[in-house]
Formats: structure tokens, C-alpha cells, sequence
């Protein structure tokens, strides 16, 4: 059985075809017909689908009969292609014993292509290329092989030549999954010790777990302890995926991947990384790699209706179930009331869960300027983790402050080395090295401050560089860095959901952009408004938002009292999208957009 | 119209006085600022119109004496447009006889006609103004109040607009309007002109003080979408704070003539204040007659179907098989004596029909009575609704009152002047 069995998956760049690709071998391989895929089956989230991403890992068994005669069992795992989820990644690829590395033939090899091989190579996994959309007129497969073998350093001579959306080598990428992907090992009799790559919650059978067995067996009714959190459960199904649904069956033993459900009520006791194992015949040792996933980066979520806010607290609650790495714990702003400090794993994955929240339950939110955690060493000899830039002590009891630093590689045309270079200059990044990949292309190697690149480095990245540099990295460590707390005082009063940190250096420059931005983000009221920037009760910048003189109807409008009526009723909608901070009116979208400040180009 | 007023809430007194509006939308040639409903048309067409507004006000009283049981008296009339005074006087006579007839006209009454110089007595060539002999036969006929639409008294800012009229014109046609007697007569004038300047603005207000008007309405421009202003490449409006500064002037240059502002727009020497525009920002009963008019009568408003053949159509007495044709009008049918059911006003004519709830007209004391430097009285509210001002509105009152923007003479609250610049802001603040 277990030579029969290949566990794998597809890695790429984003937008070089995966999905595609695993929506064709879906449909060659029989388990559903034309007429039943939806474009991108494995994706089922909506916002998956409509932004064409894949966030949250997927699996599924295909039935493949190969060219030898024989039936195997595919599994394919389908990992998230976003450097948010690069922990989720890397899970879904420990479950493997192969993956497939996908390039597109008209771009070539990407930041993110190199990032996942080498966390693939990482893994021990086989990896063979497959060059996609050569039906493009722009493809250009032979330059593209060469690159892969150069500067990956894999075998890509007889790599397949695709067209993962007309259909084209699929049966060759099939072939080479049998000939390439080595079948799985691991004793079915030893003591069960499986990977938790995925977890799902389901409202009726509680949360359901993805394993990929290296050892033993599991079934119904078996007791089975997670290892790293020592939940221990009964079995109460186990299963196979097919595509969409999931298939119970009897057992699952070593080699393969399922799933099973023991009436776990928290995704938490579950935790991907994991290991399953037998509560009354435990395995030696767990699987080596479990982290818990940890949030990089933080906002303040607050309904903008105050009343709303059980329904944001349930919410957040139900995203959870679904979502360990999404972490919320209720906070208060002067500003803007009871809400919550909310964890992500990155921009990606918070902008995912904000739509989520406006979309799926309806709410209207606004959120404060993301952030990442800071470390404050106190003089106390306490260290604190600072989430939110309000809760920073007294600078006399700092000692020090670190923040956390991210190696970077940038992939650009070499035509935009010096753009790029001087935005990472201005990011405060710390230049590292040059590759040359061919004569126009090269990887810039930098390590950045992470709390530089959250919000906007992507944008500016794409907007330097044409669309076409890429970017991948990686949580390095923490650093010793010279920070301030900046105050942002609306009217004189500071409004602790506009405070940030800030390096001292680019202090100045910073405070005057944000007092700049807030003059064009906050309307003109019937007073003036001062808006001040402050380090330590020191005013470093000021703008004024000037008093509204003038808005007055005066029209003979004669007996059109309804006319009348609908233009006040217009300018009372517009106070809707308003959060009033002591007397002053500011856009709710102002206490996100105040970090946009790159308008260089 | 599908519900018939009830009086309701509104309706405490079963007679209380009516204003009447009637709406003559044609013109010589549509202004490159105006969004009201007017055209040029035919002779015949505003023959046509003219016999069914007669029948409209024929039938309209008929449905108001049965609904409240008494004919309605009437305090004051407004023929507005479009330009009014492209009708004849013996058109206009013919509605007020039909008015006469159909209503309780009081002897008091209030009865004003827009007029645009350069357009009484037109349609003879060769005497583009105000015509002398048409005003005295206005008077004649029952116009006791005339409203000129000077706008400017700078000629290069009435062919910026594009009216019709020169500014000498309009001069001469305000002095005809008093020398043919009208005592009381007001004038119009437009601020924020593209181009003008505080200067310009001062010059149009000094001339129209020298006139010793008793009453003038200073508007603002404001640019509508659809209108060729919204399109043309127009001279920079004026700054915020010019515009400003021409409202300032706007008060002290009419003080000097003995006028005072009433309402956000309106000047006047006291006890010459429009009666009649003054009911829309006082909760009065209106009837507006002819297409695209608005009304407010016994808590519901509605507003007539805007297109003029349907309406033409719908009022010429033959919409459904044989009826006497009664087209000529002031011939004194009665209105009274419930005979036939032809009598009734189509079902067609009226549209969106709006029952205020008491809510409604609470927002609408406050927003429309704002608009008076009088103000509102706080006794008044709790006399029309039955609860208290502050216990509706305390709140913004008093926030209102602290910005100084508002402020408070016994039970009244009004604006003051900084407030009146932004009433807007203001006002939105009392809707629900």
C-alpha cells in the first residue's frame, strides 16, 4: 500500500499558477468532472477565490491510474503562498515527502519561488520544476530552465512544459509526481505519531484536525493525546479528502493523510505543528518543529457603533475557532472606546480578517495604524513585550528598547537596483549583499526593521521598481534600536489611538509628514483645529486645520422643504464615517491611512 | 393623490389659512445657472396651462372644503417660476377670479408675482421692459406684491448668467414697479458669482439701496449639476472668506436703507418681511398649484407630476369620456355642491405623498425656523408636539450655545450671524 501512496505539494511565486495547476489535476484525474470544478477548488474561502490567493492550506486524494497500470493515491497538499503564513508552510510542508516547484516561463524565478524551494529543501523534501504558462507569447521556458538550474541548483532539464490553464503536461506533471516523489516510509506498527498541518473547526463535529501519519495507525475510538499542548481526545471519525468533502473511513495508518474529529472544541488544543499521538502507547519523542505561531503585528480594532461591541468580541471569537494565529484581547482608547488589540502573523493575514469582519459579520470597524511588538528592557530588570505604542512606560524607567529586524530579499530588474536600494535606505535597512542572478537580474539582500515594511513597503516596493521587484522575508531577531513614542494631539488633546514608535532619527521628518496627512484627512470643523506631533511632551511639528467658514444654503428653494431636507440629510450621512475624539470630527479611515506617508514617487 | 389629508396631528384648527403657490414654468430662455422647472413655450401652451391651473384650483378647493368640511380661506398668493410675468395680466386675472371663486381669499391677503425685467409685457416687439401700463393692470387684477429678479446690476455679470435683461433695465423696471404704485416689492440679487469680487457685490447692493426697496432677497450661487454653469469654464468663485465678507456687507449696506435681515437670504424693513415665504419656514399650510409644486397641507406633503403635457392633459376636463369641456375658467362652476364626480382631482396629478410623523416636523421646526434670525420658540415647539424643546433637543441646544454659534433670548433660540455662515452644519445636527 504504502508504495502506492505519494504525499506532495506545489510550490511558487504568487500568481505563477499553483492553484491552476492543482484544479487540472484534480479534473485529470477523474475524481471530478469539468462540469463540477470551479475554478480553483482547493481555495474555498471566497476572499481566496476572489483575490486569487490561497490562505489557508487544503488537502485533498486524487486516484490517479499511471501509465505503469497502477492506482496511486495522490495526496496533495496545497500550501498558502503568502510570507505571512510561511509558518503554515512550512507545516503543510513537513506533511510532504515531494513538492512541485511551479515557474512561470515569462517570469521567471521570484523572490518568493527561492524563499519556498529553499524551505522545501529545508524540509528534505524531492523537488522537481514544472515551467507553466508557456502558451504565453512572452514565455521563454529554455531561459527559464537554465535560471532554475543556475540559481537553484535543481535538475530541471526534463522539467515538464506546461500550461497549467489550457491544460497542457498535466499528465506529464502526474508522471514525474509517481517518478519523482518517493513513496512514504514509517512503520504502521509502531506507536502513532502524526503532523497536525491544518485544523479546521466545524460547529458539528468540533474541530477537525489534518495529520499526515509518519508512524502507526489511528481509528475510531482510539485515545490520542497532542503532544505539545496534551489535549487528549477520542477519535470519533477518521478520514480521507476528496475534493470538497471529506470521506471517513476506517483508519488511517502510516504514510497517509487524513483527517480525524474527537469532539475537540478548541482549534487551541489542536495546534498545527503538533504531534498526535497514542494516549496509552505514546511514541518516544514528537516531531521536531512545533512553534506556536506568533503574531507580528498588531492593531487596535474598535466598532465604530460602541454598541457593537459584544458583536465584535463574538466575532473575533468565531474567527478564532478557525484561526489559532489570530489573537485578540479586549483594550480601551480614549478615543475611541472599548475594542480590541488584535494579533496578526502579518498585513496579509490582518487585512483577510478585517474584510472578514465587515463582510461576513457586517461590522463596521475602524482600526488604528498596525504595529509590531516591541521589547522594553526596564531599568527594573523587567522586560516587557509593548503591542500597543500607548501602554509605553515612562521613558525613565526604559533601560532599553529592541525592536524585531527581518532579513529581506528583494528579486529586481537590475534597472531599479538604485531605486529600490535607496527605499530601503530611507526604510533604515542595513545593506547585506548583491546576487546577480543573470545580466538583468539580482537579489537584494537587506535586513529591514520590520516596523518599516509592514504597512506600505510592498506598495512602494511595486511602485518603485514598475511591478517588478519581489519580496520575500524572514523574522531575523531583535535589535537594540533608539525609539520614541510619538504623541499626535488633535486640538491640543493627544489621541492615544494616533501614538506610534518611531526611531528617534527620523523623528522629525515623520511627525511633520503625519501632521501634514491629518490636515487632509480631517475635515475643516466650526473651529480651528491644531494637530501637533510630540516626542516626550515635546511639540516637534504643527499643521492647522482651518475653521469652516462658510456652508449655508442660500437658495430659494420656495415650498421644496424635502429638497432641503435630503441636502442636511446628506451632510448627516457624512458624519456617519466620523469618530468624534473630544470635540473634534475625524475620518474613521484617518486612524489607518496616517501611515501611508510614502508619496515619494 | 392616494391618501387624503386628515388632518391628523396637524390638524387641530379645521380652517386655518392656506398660502397658495401657483407655478408658471416658462421662460424666455433658461438662465446658464438655473435648475428650477421652466422652459420657453408656445403662446397656446401657456394658454393651455394657464385653463388647467384654473381647473386645478377649481377642483383642489373642491377636495379641501369636503376633506375639512369648510371652503379654505387664503392669506397669501405666489405666482413663481419660471417667469410668471410671461403671462398675460388678463391670464393672470383669470387665476386670481378662479381663486376668488374657489377659496376664501382674504381681504388682506398677501398676493405676489415674480417678475423678471424685460419680460412684462413681452411679446409685443419693440418694449422688452417692464411695461407701465402691464404693472398698473396687474395692480388692478389683485398683485399687491411684486418680486423682481434683478440678480445683478452689473452687465457683465447678467450676461455671465445669461439673462435677458441689462442692468439698465432692470433699473427701469424697478422704477416702473414703483411708479405703478406697488409699495411693496422686492428684489433679488445673486452673490458668489463666478469672477465677482467684494467691490462688484457692493456696487450691484448700493444700487439697489438707492432704490429704497422695502424688501431684498440676497442669494447665493450655487452651481447644480446639469446646468451649463456645471460645465462651462467659469472665472475662479469667490474665496470663503470674500464670500464671507459679502454677506457682512450685505447687512450693513441694506441697514443704511432701513432693511434688516430676516431670514438667512431675506432683508426687509420690518412689517415688509414675505408673508407668504415666510409660512414655509413657520410650519404653514400651502397648496402648490401647476407642475413640479410643492405642498404642505393638513401633515402631508406632495408635489405635482412634473411633466407639463400629462398635466395639461390630465386637467382639460376631457380625460375620460364625455365631460363638459371646462377650459375657460373663473366662469364660477360650483365648487360647493358635490354634483358630479368629475369634479374630483385625478389621481395622476400628485406624487410623492409623505405623511409627516411627528418626528419630521420636529426636524423641520427646527432646520426651517433656524433659517429666521427670529428663531424658534422653545413655547411654540411644546405647544405644536407636546414635549419640551430640551427634552428632544436640550443636548444640541446647549452644545450649540457653547460654540456661540447659537444663542438664546428667553424661549427663542436662533442662529446668530457666524452660525447663519454654517447653518448647514448646524441644522443637519437636529435630524433624527
Amino acid at each position: 500500500m504504502q508504495e502506492r501512496i505519494r504525499n506532495f505539494c506545489i510550490v511558487a511565486h504568487i500568481d505563477h499558477g499553483k492553484s491552476t495547476l492543482a484544479d487540472r489535476m484534480i479534473e485529470r484525474t477523474g475524481l471530478l468532472t469539468s462540469r463540477e470544478m470551479q475554478s480553483q477548488v482547493l481555495d474555498n474561502m471566497d476572499l481566496e477565490r476572489e483575490r486569487g490567493i490561497t490562505i489557508k492550506s487544503q488537502a485533498v486524494r486524487l486516484i490517479y491510474k499511471a501509465r505503469d497500470g497502477q492506482e496511486y493515491f495522490l495526496n496533495l497538499i496545497d500550501t498558502p503562498g503568502h510570507v505571512d503564513f510561511n509558518y503554515e508552510v512550512s507545516r503543510s510542508l513537513a506533511a510532504c515527502d515531494g513538492a512541485i516547484l511551479v515557474v512561470d516561463a515569462t517570469q521567471g524565478i521570484q523572490a518568493q519561488t527561492l524563499a519556498n524551494v529553499y524551505m522545501a529543501l529545508e524540509h528534505d523534501l524531492d523537488v522537481f520544476p514544472v515551467i507553466n504558462k508557456i502558451d504565453l507569447p512572452s514565455a521563454r521556458p529554455e531561459e527559464v530552465r537554465q535560471e532554475i538550474e543556475d540559481v537553484i541548483g535543481i535538475e530541471a532539464e526534463d522539467a515538464p512544459l506546461i500550461s497549467a490553464k489550457q491544460g497542457i503536461g498535466i499528465d506529464e506533471v502526474l508522471e514525474a509526481v509517481i517518478s519523482r516523489i518517493p513513496a512514504p516510509d514509517g512503520d504502521p506498527e509502531a506507536p502513532l505519531k502524526a503532523l497536525i498541518f491544518d485544523s479546521l473547526y466545524d460547529s458539528y463535529k468540533g474541530v477537525i484536525v489534518f495529520i499526515r501519519i509518519r508512524d502507526g495507525q489511528i481509528r475510531r475510538g482510539m485515545q490520542v493525546r497532542m503532544m505539545a499542548t496534551g489535549a487528549v481526545a477520542e477519535v470519533v471519525e477518521v478520514g480521507y479528502f476528496g475534493p470538497g468533502q471529506f470521506i471517513p473511513c476506517e483508519e488511517l495508518s502510516a504514510g497517509m493523510v487524513g483527517y480525524f474529529t474527537a469532539s475537540i472544541k478548541n482549534i487551541r488544543d489542536a495546534r498545527v505543528g503538533d504531534t498526535v499521538t497514542e494516549n496509552q502507547r505514546p511514541c518516544a519523542e514528537a516531531l521536531p518543529g512545533y512553534k506556536k505561531a506568533q503574531p507580528m503585528v498588531y492593531c487596535g480594532l474598535y466598532p465604530a457603533d460602541s454598541a457593537k461591541y459584544p458583536d465584535l468580541r463574538d466575532a473575533l471569537e468565531k474567527l478564532q475557532l478557525n484561526d489559532a494565529s489570530l489573537f485578540f484581547e479586549p483594550e480601551t482608547s480614549l478615543a475611541l472606546g472599548f475594542g480590541f488589540r488584535c494579533g496578526f502573523l502579518g498585513l496579509l493575514h490582518m487585512e483577510v480578517i478585517l474584510q472578514r469582519l465587515e463582510r461576513e459579520y457586517d461590522l463596521d470597524l475602524i482600526s488604528t495604524a498596525p504595529g509590531v511588538v516591541y521589547k522594553i528592557y526596564k531599568t527594573d530588570g523587567t522586560m516587557m513585550e509593548l503591542t500597543n505604542p500607548s501602554n509605553l512606560p515612562d521613558p525613565s524607567n526604559i533601560e532599553h528598547m529592541e525592536e524585531p529586524i527581518v532579513s529581506a530579499e528583494i528579486m529586481v530588474t537590475t534597472e531599479f537596483i538604485g531605486p529600490i536600494m535607496q527605499l530601503c535606505q530611507e526604510r533604515r535597512g542595513r545593506y547585506i549583499g548583491t546576487e546577480y542572478i543573470e545580466q538583468t537580474r539580482a537579489i537584494l539582500r537587506y535586513e529591514l526593521p520590520l516596523n518599516e515594511i509592514i504597512y506600505d513597503f510592498f506598495d512602494a516596493l511595486k511602485s518603485r521598481s514598475r511591478g517588478y521587484a519581489s519580496f520575500d522575508y524572514d523574522l531575523k531577531d531583535y535589535e537594540t534600536s533608539q525609539l520614541v513614542k510619538m504623541d499626535i494631539l488633535v486640538n491640543k488633546e493627544p489621541v492615544d489611538a494616533l501614538s506610534f514608535i518611531v526611531h528617534a532619527a527620523g523623528a522629525y521628518d515623520r511627525g511633520r509628514r503625519m501632521c501634514e496627512k491629518l490636515k487632509d484627512e480631517i475635515p475643516r470643523q466650526l473651529f480651528d483645529v491644531p494637530i501637533q506631533a510630540a516626542v516626550g511632551g515635546r511639540v516637534i511639528a504643527r499643521e492647522t486645520v482651518r475653521q469652516l467658514r462658510k456652508d449655508v444654503l442660500a437658495k430659494c428653494y420656495g415650498g421644496d422643504i424635502s429638497r432641503k431636507k435630503k441636502l442636511l440629510e446628506k451632510q448627516k450621512e457624512g458624519k456617519k464615517r466620523m469618530q468624534i475624539v473630544g470635540n473634534v470630527e475625524i475620518p474613521k479611515e484617518a486612524f489607518m491611512n496616517v501611515l501611508k506617508l510614502d508619496s515619494s514617487d | 393623490m392616494k391618501q387624503r389629508p386628515s388632518g391628523g396631528a396637524a390638524g387641530r384648527e379645521e380652517n386655518r389659512p392656506l398660502s397658495l403657490y401657483l407655478h408658471i414654468p416658462f421662460c424666455l430662455r433658461k438662465c446658464r445657472y438655473c435648475d428650477f422647472l421652466s422652459a420657453p413655450a408656445a403662446e397656446e401652451t401657456r394658454e393651455a396651462y394657464t385653463a388647467a391651473l384654473c381647473r386645478e384650483l377649481d377642483l383642489a378647493a373642491a377636495d379641501l372644503t369636503r376633506s375639512r368640511g369648510g371652503i379654505p380661506k387664503v392669506d397669501t398668493v405666489f405666482f413663481g417660476g419660471g417667469t410668471p410675468s410671461l403671462l398675460t395680466a388678463a391670464q393672470i386675472d383669470r387665476l386670481l377670479d378662479s381663486i376668488r371663486s374657489s377659496f376664501r381669499l382674504q381681504e388682506a391677503a398677501e398676493i405676489t408675482l415674480e417678475a423678471n425685467p424685460g419680460t412684462l409685457g413681452t411679446g409685443r416687439s419693440g418694449s422688452d421692459m417692464l411695461c407701465l401700463d402691464t404693472l398698473r393692470e396687474l395692480r388692478a387684477a389683485g398683485i399687491n406684491r411684486i418680486s423682481l429678479g434683478v440678480q445683478s446690476f452689473r452687465d457683465e455679470e447678467l450676461s455671465l448668467l445669461g439673462r435677458i435683461h441689462t442692468a439698465e433695465e432692470a433699473l427701469r423696471s424697478c422704477r416702473a414697479v414703483q411708479e405703478a404704485g406697488f409699495e411693496n416689492w422686492s428684489l433679488d440679487l445673486m452673490s458668489g458669482l463666478p469672477g465677482q469680487t467684494l467691490s462688484h457685490w457692493e456696487e450691484s447692493l448700493r444700487t439697489a439701496a438707492a432704490l429704497e426697496p422695502p424688501h431684498l432677497s440676497a442669494y447665493s450661487l450655487i452651481i447644480e449639476e446639469g446646468t451649463p454653469f456645471a460645465s462651462m469654464k467659469l472665472p475662479p468663485l469667490p474665496s470663503e472668506e470674500e464670500d464671507r465678507a459679502m454677506v457682512r456687507e450685505t447687512a450693513a449696506i441694506l441697514a443704511s436703507c432701513g432693511l434688516r435681515r430676516y431670514e438667512i437670504s431675506n432683508y426687509a424693513r420690518p412689517g415688509y418681511e414675505s408673508r407668504h415665504n415666510s409660512g414655509y419656514w413657520t410650519g404653514h399650510d400651502y397648496l402648490g398649484l401647476g407642475i413640479g409644486a410643492s405642498s404642505y397641507v393638513d401633515g402631508t406633503r406632495f408635489r405635482n407630476i412634473t411633466d407639463l403635457g400629462r398635466y395639461i392633459k390630465l386637467l382639460s376636463g376631457k380625460g375620460e369620456g364625455e365631460t363638459r369641456a371646462e377650459t375657460g375658467c373663473g366662469t364660477g362652476i360650483s365648487t360647493g355642491s358635490d354634483t358630479g364626480n368629475r369634479n374630483t382631482l385625478p389621481d395622476d396629478l400628485r406624487e410623492d405623498v409623505q405623511i409627516l410623523s411627528d418626528r419630521d416636523r420636529m426636524e423641520e421646526f427646527m432646520f426651517l425656523g433656524l433659517r429666521m434670525t427670529g428663531g424658534i420658540s422653545g413655547e411654540e415647539f411644546g405647544r405644536r408636539f407636546g414635549v419640551s424643546l430640551d427634552s428632544v433637543y436640550g443636548g444640541i441646544l446647549r452644545r450649540q450655545l457653547a460654540t456661540g454659534l447659537l444663542r438664546r433670548t428667553g424661549d427663542r433660540y436662533a442662529l446668530t450671524e457666524e452660525g447663519m455662515d454654517v447653518s448647514n452644519v448646524l441644522m443637519a445636527e437636529y435630524l433624527f
